[in-house]
């Protein structure tokens, strides 16, 4: 019971992370019809710059310097979002197959670079002392860090949703997820729109990069990939373009994950995402929820 | 004619490097025919054999698959471990990885082909990584049953060789492929699959075909790594080598006659000197600021893909050419 628990538990922590990549993907998808490659780079970008504050702070303890550190990495993972939208997407509106190839490029050169400067081993980030302890649940001992990221991954979901459904800039995205010419045709300009989906996909991103710190206890430059691609799984299971699908999928993926790595053999995890993703596509082409920015 | 002399007589070239004892300074670190360098050449060949075989599904049928890699690394890890757990000889491990680079992507095109545009790629993406995780389970594959003349430092040439008529080999196929009658569908395919769909074709059997061609010249792709590499890597089988494929492709020119070709040669050669070059003295005078990145092939690489897709959109093959924009690949996503 107690192994059910903690893999439960472990598993929501996990689908906070992959939601939080998922999320972003999926509005810039449903918005602009980029699939965005470089959005593991966001993540990279973010811890790290969260990692690198932390080593320059000294002085203060533990728990304020990460708090510090990470609210650094979620300011550069946003401003390099909106960056690489204003600098490396906007001259190539309309041609798609361009864009997603700039963003494959953009993630390569990051990734490289990453390693180029701080080598691939992963670095240890210094993390606050309660984040190691555990929390004993219905006989299961938690780490306290899962608690973390579900809380995080649900405050971003529901202020995701209420962004959508409540401010005029929410109904611009929704409308433009499902008709873009339209909106466009009514004389708003979406491309400011395309700039902060871009600037929200790289907070959330930054943010699953902090959190990934707290969950591996380290950064390092491969993992934005690694986790990328289950992040692209959940968003085609979920269905493209729509927050809630997302959330679902996020957190199903992650604990088909869980269960099959521990009560199958490790590796199996990730063999039965791609299972459940063949068979979700065979009977329901569009993923869970139709397209629709909800 | 006067098309075919110069194709001709560069493979004929090409054919007699390892009796050539010429030394080209900058280029290659030692003489055309030492086995550090024909090494170098037989995997620029591959590769750009391999990049073909890409640019039959990317560039020509307007698929955008991103996971090519998985059929390569069939061709690798099944031809390995045919031989090396399952003891069979050389010629028998070949022929059942051949038949295997069918059936593999007739099942896996078949499910795959059923959604199209990012949702092709990202189940192609998934199959892959299904792929990888299973080639990291047991990364463990070396040779012991190549025939002899495949082995040994003094047969590299053979090698060479052998990744000269694969990279030609793949190319013939290739063009009389897209030549064919079903080649045409798949560029108007690529160009406008709902016309394809009007004039009464099924375009999903053409997708399908394109896709099963392509992934067996991949799989015997593998194999000629295999006995080039006299083993495997579990690199080749992620997702992040179809990107290498992918960006050799585009770098190139994507669903143009010599592009791919060009492109594979230009990156694999690029991707191993590249180190060495950032070593020279020029560079490691320079700042760190410069050389760290510089050191870094990946970065560089990264580096020229985006600016090839912002300043030489057709790829190397059509520089200085009237730009020709292949507007349909636009339609594939």
């Amino acid at each position: 019971m107690s192994t059910v628990v903690l893999l439960i538990i472990t598993g929501f922590g996990l689908g906070a992370m992959y939601f939080l990549i998922a999320s972003g993907l999926s509005l810039i998808y449903g918005l602009m019809g980029v699939l965005n490659f470089a959005h593991g780079a966001f993540l990279t970008v973010g811890s790290y710059a969260t990692w690198y504050t932390e080593t320059k702070l000294g002085g203060i303890s533990v728990a304020p310097r990460f708090v510090l550190a990470a609210l650094v990495g979620l300011a550069v993972g946003t401003v390099f979002a909106a960056l690489v939208e204003l600098v490396l997407i906007r001259p190539l509106y309309g041609r798609h197959i361009e864009q997603v190839l700039v963003t494959v490029g953009l993630g390569l050169c990051v990734t490289a670079l990453a390693s180029a400067i701080w080598t691939n081993d992963a670095k240890f980030v210094s993390l606050p002392r309660w984040t190691a302890r555990t929390t004993g649940v219905l006989g299961a001992s938690i780490p306290n860090d899962r608690w973390l990221e579900i809380a995080t991954a649900a405050v971003v979901l529901f202020a995701l949703q209420l962004f959508l459904r409540r401010t005029r800039y929410g109904l611009i995205v929704r409308a433009g997820v499902e008709n873009r010419a339209m909106v466009t045709a009514l004389g708003i300009d979406v491309r400011r729109a395309f700039t902060l989906v871009f600037a929200i996909g790289g907070l959330a991103a930054a943010l699953a990069g902090v959190l990934s710190a707290l969950y591996f206890g380290t950064v390092d430059p491969q993992r934005g990939t690694s986790l990328l691609i289950f992040a692209f799984i959940v968003v085609v299971i979920g269905g493209l373009g729509s927050i809630g699908g997302t959330a679902i999928a996020a957190v199903v993926v992650a604990l088909v994950q869980q269960f099959a790595n521990y009560y199958a053999s490790s590796g199996m995890g990730d063999l039965s995402v791609v299972l459940l993703l063949a068979v979700v596509l065979l009977v329901r082409p569009h993923g869970l929820t139709p397209a629709a920015a909800t | 004619m006067k098309r075919l002399a110069i194709p001709v007589a560069l493979v004929a070239l090409l054919a007699f490097a390892p009796k050539l004892a010429v030394d080209i300074p900058v280029l290659f670190k030692s003489s055309l025919d030492s086995p550090g360098t024909l090494q170098l050449l037989a995997l620029m060949l591959t590769f750009a054999g391999l990049a073909f075989t890409y640019d039959l599904l990317f560039g020509y049928t307007g698929l955008l698959s991103f996971g090519h890699a998985l059929y390569f690394a069939v061709g690798v890890y099944v031809a390995g471990i045919a031989m090396t757990r399952w003891h069979w000889g050389f010629w028998p491990a070949v022929l059942f990885t051949a038949a295997l680079g069918i059936v593999l992507p007739l099942v896996f095109g078949a499910v795959s082909l059923r959604v199209g545009g990012i949702a092709f790629a990202m189940v192609t993406l998934a199959f892959a990584q299904a792929g990888s995780v299973l080639a990291f389970k047991n990364p463990g594959v070396d040779y012991t049953k190549l025939p002899s003349g495949l082995v040994g430092i003094l047969n590299t040439k053979h090698l060479y060789w052998l990744a000269l008529a694969y990279a030609v080999g793949v190319f013939l196929i290739g063009r009389w492929a897209i030549n064919s009658s079903p080649g045409r569908v798949w560029q108007a395919i690529r160009e406008n699959e709902l016309r394809v769909e009007v004039l009464g074709l099924r375009p999903f059997d053409f997708k399908l075909m394109a896709f099963v061609l392509a992934s067996f010249l991949a799989t015997i792709g593998g194999i000629v790594y295999l006995v080039l590499i006299s083993g495997a890597s579990p690199e080749v089988t992620g997702p992040s080598f179809t990107l290498a494929l992918l960006v050799m492709v585009v770098i190139g020119g994507a669903g143009s006659r010599w592009g791919a070709l060009v492109g594979g040669l230009v990156y694999t050669y690029l991707d191993h000197r590249l180190a060495d070059l950032a070593g020279s003295h020029a560079i490691s005078t320079l700042p760190s600021v410069l050389r760290t990145p510089l050191q870094e092939p990946l970065f560089i690489l990264g580096l020229v893909f985006i600016l090839v897709v912002y300043f030489a959109p057709g790829g190397l093959a059509r520089l200085g050419r009237i730009r020709r924009r292949p507007a349909a690949l636009e339609e594939a996503l």
